[in-house]
């Protein structure tokens, strides 16, 4: 080859590797989407199988109950959510997964405080409006707190919820608590608090039942996705 | 896309550009690579005059060893002449060389110290071979290295200078080690470059030269310590063309220790920036081929490339250790590793893949030229920490060159 045609004929070849290289990585990605879905799914199947079974209560007693509403699952989600928004690049389908995750949450929140008032036992949450690392620069130091207090406390339930994302139950969420765009914000026992929170300011909040348990109350929690 | 992603992908284009280019020369003059690989030492049809020159400074302790593989050239003692120039060293290099001076083939000097290429220059004004080396006393010539490369000029007329392929003397530490990856790269590179006609460099250790060079060009300069580099701008600039012979070996000793190898590179990369900087009217210009736009625009890109990266490197490494505090400042110390792994967790960004089939390119650049320098066959253990040594120490001694070139400061020193 002479002259410029082997610059081009390299040119090609080199687009050619972009190519292969993006197509390994659209194909790979698209199972990662794919693994997330079939998890939500999952979710979705355990939160009506827990509906149904709430539906049964008249029949059942509360120790009948299977409390453990969310599965261990969602966890993983919302960390599948977190790395696939910074490494998947598929905007679309990531938000898709996101308002899926959210509503999944709420479902949640739903059905386990209806359980906590038929069986009388005290419901912990916290909900927890974060934004993107230029609108909240707390978010991040929050998020470890909030890890922090689910480690020390493995029957509190942390429900997470993009203030930014375009849905419904967000927007009513929002309103409901009276959210401001001040972040981070947390509701915690449905009261309302603005800005970065301490684990020792939060723990202060919390019911007691919760730090000193004297029964068991219900299990599980979700991230920050 | 951020900034900061465009400007990777445009990095790591440019790099598989570089690297498949050098795939395609490859692939095609593979027949003739594969031919010369297997030649047989050539029968020469007549023996020219050849000169080495040693410039020696301070080299006491290797200058006799590589006398004497000159003197154990396979190469007719009447036609080859070794100057040894003495370059006003204050060790017992004079002592050394002494021994040398009833020798018939060993010219003996001694001159005040002035920098290797007023020690070069000297010979070459001592001499009338119709061929000009230099070795530096640090290195040693096989046997055979001289015919190969005499050969070479026999064959082809309007070649005007001939590179050797440099091995790694005796490497015994892992930095030496990874200097002989590096060398054996550098083969492939050369080779590669000198079919598309853009050596960039003709080594201190034993490259040959036609006299003619220096009669129409000049001889050696300063040039920022690195005259082996300058000289070879000039003959791009001349139209002389540089060749390459795979199979003429010299063995050079090199750094032992990261702050040795430090030095060296930093010289090195300064000289290319300010040779380059010298040379700016060469690039881009059609008349100049390859060289224009080929070995100046990706030596400039490399520099610029590590630059961004070392600077983006260092950045993410800050954001890291700071997240790292403010986790540990919150959640406490845990020192408890999780045994669950989970493949989704594994980056799988266009740019991995990419970066991937960049890496398997320049695998394949160790293993060609591995092979071109007969250091073995297949992978080798000592790529690993080629590549990590050199992604990790390469671009501090490439920063400060760039820093030592922006701030004007003066040249590194030649040892």
């Amino acid at each position: 080859m002479k002259g410029f045609q082997k610059y081009f004929f390299v040119l090609i070849i080199t687009c050619g590797i972009f190519a292969t290289g993006w197509y390994l990585s659209n194909y790979v990605n698209n199972k990662k989407i794919n693994e997330i879905k079939d998890i939500q799914n999952k979710i979705a199947i355990d939160i009506l199988s827990s509906e149904t079974q709430f539906s049964l209560l008249e029949e059942l007693s509360c120790q009948d109950l299977d409390n453990s509403i969310l599965s261990q699952e969602i966890a993983k989600v919302a960390d599948k959510i977190n790395f696939s928004e910074q490494n998947v690049g598929n905007a679309e389908e990531i938000d898709s997964l996101k308002k899926q995750y959210t509503i999944l949450q709420v479902k949640d929140f739903l059905l386990a405080k209806r359980i906590g008032e038929r069986c009388k036992q005290t419901i912990s949450t916290i909900f927890y409006f974060y934004g993107n690392k230029e609108s909240c620069v707390d978010c991040l130091k929050q998020g470890f707190v909030l890890d922090a207090l689910r480690k020390k406390y493995p029957t509190l339930r942390v429900y997470s919820f993009d203030y930014d994302l375009d849905l419904s139950t967000v927007r009513a969420l929002k309103s409901i608590y009276k959210i401001e765009n001040v972040l981070p914000s947390l509701v915690v026992q449905g009261k309302t608090v603005s800005g970065f929170k301490t684990v020792e300011e939060l723990e202060s909040m919390l019911p007691k039942e919760l730090t000193n348990p004297k029964k068991e109350p219900l299990v599980g929690s979700t991230k920050k996705p | 896309m951020p900034f900061s992603e465009i400007a990777m992908y445009t990095i790591i284009f440019l790099a598989v550009y570089v690297q498949v280019f050098f795939l395609v020369t490859f692939f095609e003059r593979r027949k003739h690579l594969n031919k010369v690989h297997k030649e047989d030492l050539p029968i020469l049809q007549s023996f020219p005059t050849v000169a080495v020159i040693v410039p020696a400074w301070n080299e006491g302790t290797t200058v006799h060893g590589t006398v004497k593989s000159l003197l154990d050239l396979d190469y007719p003692k009447d036609r080859l002449e070794v100057l040894v120039i003495d370059d006003g060293s204050t060790d017992n290099t004079w002592e050394e060389i002494s021994k040398y001076k009833d020798h018939p083939q060993v010219k003996i000097f001694q001159k005040e110290n002035g920098g290797k290429h007023t020690a070069v220059n000297f010979g070459i004004d001592n001499t009338n071979a119709d061929f000009i080396s230099c070795l530096d006393a640090d290195s040693f010539v096989a046997p055979d290295a001289l015919k190969r490369i005499i050969n070479l000029f026999q064959k082809k007329p309007d070649v005007m200078a001939v590179a050797p392929s440099l091995i790694i003397h005796k490497p015994k530490n892992i930095i030496q080690h990874a200097q002989r990856v590096e060398y054996n790269m550098s083969t492939y590179n050369k080779r590669m470059l000198a079919y598309l006609g853009a050596i960039h460099v003709t080594p201190g250790p034993f490259s040959v030269f036609r006299k003619e060079v220096f009669e129409k060009i000049g001889k050696f300069r300063k040039a920022h310590n690195t005259e082996d580099q300058e000289i070879a701008y000039r003959m791009q600039e001349h139209h002389m063309k540089i060749d390459h012979c795979h199979t003429a070996y010299v063995y050079t000793s090199s750094p032992n220790t990261v702050k040795k190898l430090y030095k060296q590179r930093l010289r090195w990369i300064y000289g290319f920036i300010q040779n380059t900087i010298d040379y700016r009217r060469l690039i881009f210009k059609t008349r100049y081929g390859n060289f224009s736009f080929f070995t100046l625009p990706s030596g400039i890109i490399s520099i610029i490339a590590v630059c961004y990266l070392s600077f983006a490197l260092l950045y993410n490494l800050t954001i890291f250790v700071i997240k790292k505090i403010t986790e540990i400042s919150i959640k406490g110390f845990n020192l408890s590793f999780s045994t669950n792994f989970d493949w989704f967790f594994i980056n799988t960004k266009t740019i991995v893949f990419i970066s991937i089939i960049l890496y398997g390119l320049i695998i394949f650049s160790i293993l060609v030229g591995t092979k071109l320098a007969k250091q073995g066959r297949g992978f080798h253990w000592h790529i690993i920490p080629y590549i990590l040594i050199y992604s990790v120490i390469a671009p501090v001694w490439l920063l400060k060159a760039v820093y030592n070139t922006i701030t004007r400061q003066g040249q590194p020193k030649w040892r």
